[in-house]
């Protein structure tokens, strides 16, 4: 029954929303999926050890509050009121009593227990469907307690996965340019934080210039933009160690940089003599190729996820097109032809979509198209966004929106926005300061 | 004269001067803008006594116009008298544009003028290119004047 009920969702949405160039301005409550996220039970001694390790009063409640959060934002399920729940944390996991869930709507339920053991955290879930009274599932981690806010997101995605047949994408972080100060002279830190807004960190001072930061698709490295000694070169970070290096040895600006699917190359532009081109750089023996040679500007390329094509950005018809190339550079054939101008492609994980900006008649859309450039849909429209980045499952955007400004700088703001691939569930994600260039990291656990 | 044609007078003069005065102001807004590229001087320096450092672009473009050239001449001509100096141009976007494309297109737009200074003379060794896109305004405002005024490549010392 519960099954059923979520493949219908599932299925409906796409095909509803597939409307040609039009914006999808109905933000409409799908009925998202009653679901009872039952506090996890904590006996008395594993609570007084974390309240001393975490200062946290109570870890069940806390992990799930975090899987509470998840499923909320995701807009496909709707937790409910915890004050309404009539059985015990410690039985619901043993055995629920579905009657009492049915009565109140739930048509999920999520119990779990957390104990301390040999200083680690070990945590227990189980998934049941109320309306068939059957468990749907039930796993257990260990981990070190300062991780236990993954411990949550990890519980969200397997719950996900379980009943939506999708992967999640609770378990990832998103890094991101953090702004400061006028906007004519802004100061621009790189930032990486959870998903959901939380255990934010800087990873630059503000001492020079940053942008458009991107993740390696199958490990923690992220490449991007730096404006050091005023030379905009593309940099490669690992989070892990802190260490930076230069992409290549060019003598101009490099620029747009993103990863091949295999995380083996770095694709970007390099500008000369007021030309930009395509370049990609082999991380492992350095060598550097050509992929584009047109006396247009060229920019913002981005793999396919089989690594097989590229689409990038180009203005050689006179305006910023959207154009797909075999990854060798052959082939280069334009997809977007409706209205306006587009950018910032960016592939779907899926491999079916590409993402985009599109500027018409002073607006600024986020969309997508297919690969050939048929069945374009706007998903948001605003007064100035851009730079879509995909969930690893390719179900939901990250971008950025700017509001309009005074000439004396009042009124101006950045922030980081998501949005459904349906083009519902449209929200601002909290970021401790302003906030750009969004790009989203694959599943950290695997 | 009666009462009635004195007040047509006045009439006349009054509507006389709210069509003056609509010229001036009509003037004055265009007078900042030919076509959409900037041609006032608001956010503009001086290298040197009538050396402006900076030359404007309309909107998605990056050909010079008539008075950026005229604007150049002057700068190759002062460059010339003072063979020691040596300068960045700096090329940038409005922020009606993607940041990538903008970087590209602030590249552009400063290649532009060293074209343009190298051709009256001035060694490429002197001047070298930085693009900062969209990320430097001079006039924070959304609307099309400040935009002008942001699309611009600037000649700045760098000795």
């Amino acid at each position: 029954m519960l099954f059923r009920y979520l493949l219908i969702v599932l299925i409906i949405l796409p095909i509803k929303a597939f409307a040609l160039i039009e914006v999808d301005i109905t933000r409409g409550n799908l009925n998202p999926l009653p679901v009872a996220v039952s506090p996890l039970s904590i006996d008395e001694k594993s609570k007084s050890n974390f309240k001393k390790i975490l200062k946290k009063e109570d870890l069940g409640s806390e992990i799930s509050a975090v899987v509470e959060n998840n499923l909320r934002q995701s807009g496909l399920f709707n937790p409910l009121n915890k004050n309404a729940f009539l059985q015990k944390p410690d039985i619901a996991n043993l055995k629920p009593r579905f009657e009492d869930w049915n009565l109140i709507k739930a048509q999920a339920l999520i119990t779990g227990k957390v104990t301390f053991v040999d200083e680690k955290l070990r945590v227990e879930f189980r998934l049941w469907d109320v309306l068939a009274g059957k468990e749907m599932m039930a796993l257990a981690f260990t981990t070190v307690p300062s991780n236990w806010r993954r411990v949550g997101h990890i519980i969200t995605d397997k719950v996900y996965q379980r009943l939506t047949g999708e992967d999640g994408y609770f378990d990832t972080r998103i890094i991101y340019v953090s702004e400061k100060g006028p906007k004519t002279n802004r100061i621009k830190k790189l930032a990486i934080m959870d998903q959901d807004g939380f255990n934010n960190k800087f990873l630059t001072l503000g001492n020079e210039l940053v942008l458009t930061p991107r993740f390696s698709p199958t490990n923690q490295m992220v490449t991007y933009l730096s404006y050091f000694r005023n030379l905009p070169r593309v940099y490669l970070l690992d989070i892990e160690t802190g260490m930076q290096e230069v992409v290549g040895d060019f003598p101009g600006m490099t620029f747009a940089p993103r990863f091949s699917p295999d995380g083996k190359k770095i694709i970007m532009s390099f500008a000369k003599d007021g030309n930009s081109d395509i370049y990609t750089m082999d991380l492992e023996n350095r060598i550097v190729e050509r992929i584009t040679n047109h006396p247009s500007i060229d920019t913002s390329p981005s793999y396919s996820p089989d690594g097989k094509y590229i689409t990038f950005n180009s203005d050689r018809s006179g305006y910023q097109q959207i154009y797909v190339m075999n990854s060798s550079g052959k082939n280069v054939k334009r997809i977007s032809f409706g209205n306006g101008i587009y950018g910032t492609p960016v592939w779907s994980p899926r491999g079916d979509l590409i993402a985009f900006t599109k500027l018409h008649k002073g607006k600024f859309y986020i969309g997508v198209m297919r690969t050939d450039g048929t069945g374009e849909r706007l998903l948001t429209e605003n007064f100035y966004q851009e730079a879509p980045s995909w969930s690893p499952n390719g179900r939901v955007l990250i971008f950025y929106r700017e509001t309009k400004t005074n000439s004396k700088g009042e009124g101006f703001s950045a922030k980081l926005w998501s949005i459904d691939l349906t083009g519902y569930n449209e929200k601002m994600v909290n970021t401790e300061t302003d906030a750009s260039d969004p790009s989203w990291s694959s599943l950290l656990s695997n | 004269m009666n009462l009635s044609k004195i007040l047509k007078n006045i009439f006349v003069i009054l509507v006389a001067s709210f069509v003056l005065t609509a010229c001036a102001t009509q003037k004055k807004t265009t007078g900042q803008l030919q076509g959409d590229v900037y041609t006032g001087s608001d956010s503009v320096e001086y290298l040197a006594s009538g050396v402006a450092d900076r030359v404007f672009f309309a909107t998605n473009e990056t050909v010079l116009t008539t008075a950026s050239r005229e604007t150049l001449r002057k700068q190759a001509a002062w460059l010339r008298k003072n063979s020691k100096i040596t300068i960045v141009l700096e090329g940038h976007a409005d922020e009606r544009g993607t940041r990538e494309y903008n970087l590209a297109i602030g590249e552009r737009r400063a290649n532009s003028a060293k074209d343009y200074l190298m051709t009256y003379g001035i060694s490429s060794n002197r001047i070298s290119v930085l693009s900062y896109g969209k990320e430097r305004p001079v006039d924070s405002g959304s609307n099309p004047l400040a935009w002008s005024k942001n699309r611009r490549s600037v000649s700045v010392k760098a000795n």
